[in-house]
């Protein structure tokens, strides 16, 4: 028996919050259905329509989209990589864990982003969700594995669930920091040119701020891609579970194709998505390519006229 | 004129309740002891005017409060107490939505770094304070396109601010700010981030554009020989309290302080001096329609060696020597001895001394000052320039004495009539007729 016992009183605070859930799962289960037939849908067809395709098509695909937004080098990367995953065999689970990140990531920006905008806009909320936040994303990932268990049962609903609150934070944190890190003067130039507040924001902060919350969208895929892989343990289908019966079953050659197959997935999206937040910095992409041959040829114009 | 903005007891403290501020520094605390209780007092009691069509430029170091002061004009900031006024109305009094008013149609700001959107091209940067007023895209883009055109900057809307110099840049701010079509302009240290080429460039361009379009300006500067070059008249800012309000010459002549004295000292006077404050009035000059033989008699009585020719409506025909006049007299011509070796310097009464060294080596005649309508003004012999030069230098010490213009220069000059010598119309009738 520790000694401190007699000073120090326990306080069930799991207890609490597993009445809390109790309660939850009691009272707004109807929420907790809609929640999870809406994300099945989701899912489940993007999934359905990622593999509609032949794979090597896919490849393809995904190689094209590298090239328009990156670089040929990517497209190559990934057209090598995509094709290692298929000759593993890991070429549908990947497309399942893609799905659940894609849909996850969708859903943490489109709550990310106004809460950054409201917590740069206002000092209140700023000081309420940075400690929200910071308890979100502290908290060990597979604890929001529990409570969504209970409310959604086994399978891929509970995993994007917990993944959607793990990847939140650096969404949220990026936007206000990009909003607050424009130039003060540009910000005064508005306001001194008789500019509203929501002018300010639609016309400045916002779109001086794009890089910055790009990069936090990058955060966010990353940290899904990650959390997509715990999400295996509550039975989404994908790569994570292939992790996880790896590891069961103590089948190295399995945990090693699957783990690959996470690699070349996160390489693939993470310098994707870099290239779409910073598009000035990849002047080879095929959209830089295309501009650049217009403009050259607006300026020809402009010079024989 | 009613002024356009007007300023009376501006007081802006920053910190926790800072009226309590305002109460001390009116008790007679200083600044200091404000700020040990951790409030900071930037404008302290200011009252100004500006009148309508003036460059009225507060100038002061860093930490002055002069930019604090500018953006009270226009509200950016709140006045801590005291009152503005734009035009008839006070600013404090107004709602938000009036104050937005305000700014989109009376006050348009230029800003030191500039402040261009980066994300918009050029010609929708210039056209912004437009957008914001709600005016439609075609008609906002014809006066952006405008207001580009004025500041140099034609064909360039296209381009993404990326593209441009520093003081292209500039120019594109202050498109922005003409583009709005405001009577005042605030320009908050908006040339001091360029180098100083460029910055007479843009000096001299707002000079011109002002005279133009008779805008009111407001300016903010460090820079003393600016504040002098631009305005009409200047603010002498320190530590948040205005010492001193005057034209340039003013403040030069008669300091109000010993910080503004002390301040002074290191500005080049004859960037400040013009022409006209130096100039002196030869004793006689000629009538065109008068010959050689009259040319001989006055060189004779003047002791000069050199003769200004005037045509009948006063402006300056020439300058005639008396080796040409001579030689004239002795082969009995009648024509007017011009000298095929000398030319004449003409030069406004408002150049700047420092523009005049360059002519006056140039030429071994005397530099003619001419005024506004081209007539003749008045003569600047070499060596009376190099004695403004030595009044200028010793002026330094010594604060007062730049103007009236020197007095009893070298022997070898018309100088010594230069206090006394009648005014050009005066003699009108008396050119040695």
């Amino acid at each position: 028996m520790n000694p401190d016992d007699a000073l120090m009183p326990r306080l069930p605070i799991g207890e609490w919050i597993d009445a809390g859930i109790d309660w939850l799962k009691a009272n707004v289960s109807w929420l907790f259905d809609l929640f999870s037939t809406v994300m099945d849908f989701l899912i489940g067809g993007l999934t359905d329509l990622l593999l509609l395709a032949p794979a090597l098509v896919m490849v393809v695909v995904f190689a094209l989209i590298a090239f328009v937004f990156r670089s040929w080098k990517l497209s190559l990367a990934t057209l090598i990589g995509f094709a290692i995953v298929i000759s593993m065999e890991q070429w549908e689970t990947m497309m399942q864990t893609m799905a659940l990140v894609l849909v996850a990531t969708g859903f943490a920006v489109v709550i990310a982003v106004p809460l950054g905008i409201l917590a740069a806009v206002s000092s209140t909320v700023s000081a309420i969700v940075k400690p929200v936040m910071d308890f979100m994303q502290t908290m060990p990932a597979f604890v929001y594995l529990i409570p969504a268990v209970t409310f959604f049962s086994i399978g891929v609903v509970p995993g994007v669930f917990s993944t959607i609150i793990f990847a939140l934070p650096p969404g949220v944190r990026m936007t206000e920091l990009g909003i607050r890190q424009v130039d003060a003067e540009t910000v005064e130039a508005g306001e001194a040119f008789g500019a509203t507040r929501g002018q300010i924001l639609r016309g400045i902060q916002l779109p001086l701020a794009v890089p910055t919350i790009m990069a936090g969208v990058n955060q966010v895929i990353m940290l899904s891609l990650s959390m997509a892989v715990v999400a295996g343990m509550v039975g989404a289908d994908g790569l994570g579970k292939e992790v996880v019966q790896a590891i069961s079953t103590q089948n190295l050659p399995l945990g090693v194709e699957a783990g690959l197959a996470v690699v070349v997935l996160a390489v693939f999206l993470d310098r994707l998505t870099a290239a779409i937040g910073n598009p000035s910095g990849y002047p080879t992409s095929l959209i830089a390519l295309i501009r650049k041959s217009l403009s050259r040829r607006g300026t020809d114009h402009a010079a024989a006229a | 004129m009613p002024p356009v903005i007007s300023a009376e007891g501006l007081y802006k403290v920053f910190g926790r309740r800072p009226e309590r501020g305002v109460r001390e520094l009116r008790s007679g605390r200083s600044r200091e002891d404000l700020r040990a209780q951790g409030l900071t007092a930037a404008v302290i009691d200011a009252s100004f005017s500006v009148d309508p069509g003036e460059i009225f430029v507060v100038m002061g170091l860093s930490g002055s409060g002069k930019s604090t002061l500018i953006r009270m004009v226009n509200g950016l900031l709140p006045a801590t107490d005291g009152e503005i006024r734009i035009g008839e109305e006070v600013l404090s009094r107004m709602s938000p939505a009036q104050v937005r008013d305000v700014r989109r149609r009376r006050i348009s700001m230029v800003f030191q770094n500039f402040a261009l959107l980066p994300h918009r091209t050029v010609g929708e940067n210039a056209a912004y304070g437009l957008e914001i007023s709600g005016m439609n895209r075609s008609d906002r883009e014809k006066k952006a396109k405008e207001a580009l055109g004025m500041v140099g900057l034609k064909g360039w809307d296209g381009y993404r601010p990326s593209a441009l110099s520093g003081g292209m840049k500039q120019r594109v701010g202050l498109a922005r700010a003409l583009a709005a079509g405001t009577d005042v302009m605030l320009m908050d240290e908006a040339f001091s981030a360029l180098d100083p080429l460029i910055r007479r460039d843009m000096q001299d361009q707002l000079v011109d554009l002002q005279q133009r379009l008779d805008k009111t300006i407001l300016f903010i500067t460090h820079d003393l020989n600016e504040a002098m070059r631009l305005g009409d008249r200047i603010a002498m800012m320190r530590d948040g309290r205005i010492e001193q309000i005057g034209s340039s010459e003013e403040i030069l002549n008669e300091p109000a302080n010993d910080y503004v004295a002390k301040f002074i000292q290191d500005v080049d006077r004859t960037r400040v001096l013009v022409a006209g404050a130096v100039m002196e009035q030869p004793r006689e000059t000629l009538g065109i329609g008068q010959g050689p033989r009259t040319a001989h008699k006055l060189l004779r009585e003047t002791q000069n060696s050199w003769l200004v020719v005037l045509e009948r409506d006063r402006t300056p025909a020439g300058v005639i020597w008396q080796d040409d006049v001579a030689e004239a007299v002795r082969l009995g011509q009648d024509e007017m001895p011009w000298s095929d070796v000398h030319d004449m310097a003409v030069v406004s009464h408002d150049t700047p001394v420092a523009e005049l060294f360059g002519k006056s080596a140039q030429h071994d005649a005397p530099l003619v000052v001419v005024d506004d309508e081209g007539r003749f003004a008045g003569v600047i012999p070499r060596v009376t320039l190099l004695t403004a030069l030595g009044v200028i230098g010793e002026a330094e010490s010594s604060s007062p004495a730049v103007d009236p213009p020197p007095g009893p220069v070298g022997p070898s000059t018309p100088g010594d009539a230069a206090q006394d010598a009648p005014t050009a119309d005066d003699r009108r009738g008396g050119d040695a007729r």
